[in-house]
């Protein structure tokens, strides 16, 4: 814990809250750039097909055009361009669809002119001809034999392939077998500002500007230093305020490249507002699992081994998402001691648009498998389904410990979590209300679902991350990190961590963060990492410039360094704060050789470097949902959400408390509500916020979020992630809660999102079986 | 055409064509910012600000029908002395917005419905609220700052 009188731990307000709340705060589609284009894309409205012509004749000639892009004519000289490294070139994507499109949304043309409107006008009248091919929509359509490519060159839809224990069978010895096969559905992140930037050649010099809508810039700027043929330092990439992300936006969107190498052609600036109707095809989504999985227990319902299949869609063209089956085989043994696993996980690119990270990536996927087997066989074997979890959690003792399926786990204790949740939530209570209304035979039926869950934040490497903290000859601090900020209140979160140490005020620290013209390099904000690397690279920073400042203090004062603490306004020998060195006086002396001691070299009061982790951490919790299901509507209504969520120690509870509540939410949200769908020819069917349903106030409750909290010893602050953690652990325990509801009266399981019709159907066919 | 209103109370006159949306009006040819677009089915709420008092969808009317009105969207809350509206602040308090881009739309609408209302029950606000879509809060903190503002007790 920190010490008595630390500000760490604190629920304290937010720094980034009066801009945001009077409407000064700049997102990318506020930012206007003197001389600026638009650009407006024209897309494939058909899911797969050949592209026999463009003709841009006709927008050419319209009022304002500046220019027409395309394939066949200018192209930018923009080659095909790859999605995620570790998949093959033969599945790049041609910025602009050259011989085929793949899915509608994919790019045709694109139509710069002075005006957003006079863009839209000239992007109608661009015709394009293609030749529909079959259509594999779903990503068992393109596995089966003889389905139609969408590489012909590559030979087959499989784009990423991961497997382990393949040789054994996991199930050997078991005395009970459950199983049950599972979706988890595609979703769309919805981030309320949709995509969009602002790209400003000539800054630098030779140069561009990309104002972008991102959590990682400097992922972003290689990409474009790559296709544009600049120096590095000829591309400076900045986020201003950015409205949401939460994955989606971490990708690297050929529209930026677009709309860079037509603003260095054109020499003017060129802005990319997206539509919400846009993003809903453009931005990469997430999800799409289809999933098998196959429980073996003991008859005292000890867990023997676990047998599991996903198939991913990776979309038209394969992104991050492509590889998220890798995350879900980590993570598939959850929270439990599992002795034996087979897990065979395989990517197929589909007609659909890409698939890439959102709120869980990987993981949520590898809860519900676990967290939906184990309640098929509680239902199944007569146990409840918190007992069954408690029988198979893996010992508090053992950690740290590496999972048979490579989880390097830093700290858990799973009990003290699930217990919290029971004990917050009245289980005992709540089984009693619903042995009652089942005896009575009540038409809404009450439903508990419980799940336990670990998850790894700052996966998949990305656990170090830069920072650098100075403080100024005014007497004011900055940090520098290579995170981006976009909601999570980091300015606030850190600026506790750099005043903690350095004593001086959090509105007197600045952040500098998401530009990469100031901040040289960094890793984003994505995988819930940014206070666990970040956080904890702001707080090595303070500390090597409070050793500066004390050898500065004590060389001015006489003393010793050992005996200068912080105080008010700057430093000063222990027991004499009357004497004390102020920190612009410390930052003046920090430049001023004759004001230094001997073998400190005159600078700025500043340090800067690269905090290791060592590896992920990995956060955990239990939830219970309780919920109302209307047998005879299939309705279902959340009573009441129980969270308890282990993010290590916490840094402030108020913002911790934030990601809990959206992370529930987003949960929740696939549980009841969304779905991307197509229909059978690759049509998208919810491209706007009235067929795509985000819940809106009216369809949650307010949610019983509580902490326990279990330090991760790979960083100083003892933090783990939590962006995530609710999304992870509530989409199971909802899921979970709507089966329990009717388990009585046979229903085995519901797909999500469970909604009314879904409910209302596996109701009737478990009466039906029943009567036979 | 030429339409005449205020907003924020200052007169803008301008010449707009027939089709401007009154949020487009707002963000471009009066330049304030705040005011968000979010989607383009009227779905999200982003864009809503005050007419004649009222909350409206900034998207649902044309800049045209506004004339002769009074419009007020989020920079134009605050006291001229910086001090945050009560909405505004119990926003701050409650940790009610996260990336912010929902928020003067939120706020506008909690506004009204203050306004119209008085002090309010969770189940109103979430009613009143649900013309209004956040991503990033789950709403929990949202509905704290609004029942907050109407003079209802919030607990944790």
């Amino acid at each position: 814990m920190a010490d008595a009188g630390s500000i760490l731990g604190n629920a304290v307000m937010r720094l980034e809250d009066p801009e945001l709340l009077t409407g000064a705060g700049r997102y990318v589609h506020d930012l206007e750039s003197p001389g600026a284009a638009r650009v407006v894309f024209v897309r494939s409205s058909i899911a797969h097909g050949l592209l026999r012509s463009v003709d841009v004749d006709g927008a050419r000639g319209m009022p304002g055009v500046v220019a027409v892009y395309h394939a066949g004519g200018d192209d930018l000289g923009l080659m095909p361009f790859q999605s995620f490294p570790m998949l093959a070139e033969s599945f790049n994507r041609p910025v602009f669809a050259r011989d085929r499109v793949r899915f509608v949304g994919d790019i045709v043309a694109a139509v710069v002119a002075e005006t957003g409107p006079q863009a839209v006008d000239a992007a109608e009248a661009v015709v394009v001809e293609i030749d529909p091919l079959p259509v594999v929509v779903s990503q068992e359509a393109a596995l089966a034999s003889e389905a139609p490519l969408l590489f012909p060159d590559h030979g087959s839809n499989v784009c990423f392939a991961t497997s382990f224990g393949e040789d054994e069978d996991p199930l050997e010895g078991a005395e009970v077998v459950a199983e049950v096969a599972m979706v988890s559905q595609r979703l769309a992140g919805v981030p309320m500002e949709s995509n969009g930037c602002l790209m400003v050649p000539g800054d630098p010099p030779a140069g561009i500007t990309c104002w972008i809508s991102h959590q990682a810039p400097h992922s972003v700027q290689p990409a474009l230093v790559g296709v544009l043929g600049l120096e590095p330092e000829a591309v400076r990439v900045v986020c201003p305020w950015v409205g949401g992300g939460f994955g989606p936006k971490a990708a690297v969107y050929v529209e930026f490249l677009v709309a860079a190498a037509a603003a260095l052609q054109l020499s003017r600036p060129v802005k990319w507002v997206e539509t919400r109707s846009e993003d809903m095809v453009a931005l990469v989504q997430g999800r799409d699992y289809v999933m098998n999985a196959k429980l073996g227990l003991t008859r005292d319902a000890k867990i023997v081994g676990l047998d599991a299949n996903v198939v991913a869609s990776g979309g038209a063209y394969p992104a991050l998402g492509a590889v998220l089956p890798m995350l879900t085989q980590m993570m598939v043994v959850g929270v439990y001691d599992i002795p034996k696993v087979r897990f065979q996980g395989a990517t197929a690119v589909t007609n659909t648009t890409p698939v890439g990270a959102y709120r869980g990536a990987g993981r949520p996927e590898a809860t519900q498998l676990i967290e939906r087997v184990l309640d098929v066989a509680a239902d199944q074997m007569g146990v409840d389904p918190a007992e069954i979890r408690r029988r198979n959690f893996l010992d508090p003792a053992a950690f740290p410990l590496t999972t048979i399926t490579g989880g390097a786990y830093d700290s858990g204790e799973y009990a003290k979590a699930l217990d919290a949740a029971l004990v917050a939530a009245g289980y005992d209570e709540l089984r009693s209300e619903q042995a009652r209304r089942r005896a009575a035979g009540e038409s809404v039926q009450l439903g508990i679902g419980v799940s336990a869950y670990v998850e790894v934040t700052a996966p998949l490497g990305l656990h170090t991350e830069y920072g650098a903290v100075e403080v100024h000859e005014d007497g004011t601090a900055s940090m520098a990190v290579g995170t981006s900020s976009h909601g999570q209140g980091h300015h606030t979160a850190f600026a506790m961590v750099a005043s903690d140490v350095l004593g001086i005020p959090m509105d007197k620290i600045r952040l500098v963060n998401s530009d990469t013209a100031a901040v040289p390099r960094g890793s984003g904000t994505l995988g819930s990492r940014s206070l666990q690397t970040a956080g904890n690279a702001v707080l090595a920073a303070s500390q090597v410039v409070l050793v500066r400042a004390r050898q500065i203090a004590a060389h001015e004062l006489e003393a010793s360094p050992d005996d200068i603490v912080v105080g008010e306004g700057g430093v000063h020998v222990a027991g004499m704060p009357g004497r004390t060195v102020l920190w612009e006086q410390v930052a003046a002396a920090s430049r001023d050789a004759s004001r230094l001691p001997p073998g400190l070299e005159p600078g700025p009061l500043r340090h800067e470097g690269d905090f290791d982790g060592t590896n992920s951490t990995f956060p955990f919790g239990a939830h219970v949902s309780v919920v109302d299901v209307d047998t005879e509507t299939g309705k279902v209504t959340m009573r009441r959400h129980i969270a308890v969520d282990d993010c290590g120690r916490i840094l402030n509870p108020l913002l911790v408390r934030g990601q809990q509540h959206g992370g529930i939410a987003q949960g929740a949200a696939q549980a009841l509500f969304e779905w991307v769908q197509y229909d059978g020819d690759g049509n998208p069917l919810t491209t706007n916020l009235m067929d795509y349903a985000i819940p809106a106030a009216s369809e949650l409750p307010s949610f019983e979020a509580s902490n326990t909290e279990t330090d991760s010893p790979r960083n100083p602050l003892g933090a783990k992630g939590i962006g995530e953690s609710g999304t992870i652990g509530s989409t199971p325990a909802i899921q979970n809660a709507v089966v329990d509801a009717l388990s009585h009266l046979g229903v085995r399981h519901i797909d999500m999102p469970c909604t009314p019709e879904r409910v209302w159907q596996a109701i009737t066919d478990a009466t039906r079986e029943a009567q036979r | 055409m030429k339409v005449r209103m205020t907003v924020n109370d200052k007169t803008e006159e301008h010449d707009v064509e027939d089709r401007q949306l009154l949020v487009h009006f707002i963000r471009e040819t009066v330049g304030l910012t705040g005011t968000n677009i979010g989607c383009d089915t009227s779905s999200c709420g982003a864009c809503t600000v005050l007419l004649d008092g009222e909350s409206v969808k900034s998207c649902t009317v044309l800049a045209a029908q506004a004339d002769g009105c009074a419009i007020t969207t989020i920079e134009g809350l605050a006291n001229s002395d910086g001090t945050l509206h009560p909405v505004q602040q119990a926003f701050h308090e409650h940790h009610g917005l996260q990336c912010g881009y929902c928020t003067p739309g939120m706020v506008m609408a909690a506004v009204s419905l203050i306004a119209e209302h008085g002090q309010l029950t969770e189940a109103e606000v979430r009613e009143g609220l649900e013309g209004n879509l956040c991503r990033c809060t789950g709403y929990h903190n949202i509905v704290k700052a609004v029942l907050a503002a109407s003079g209802s007790e919030v607990h944790a």
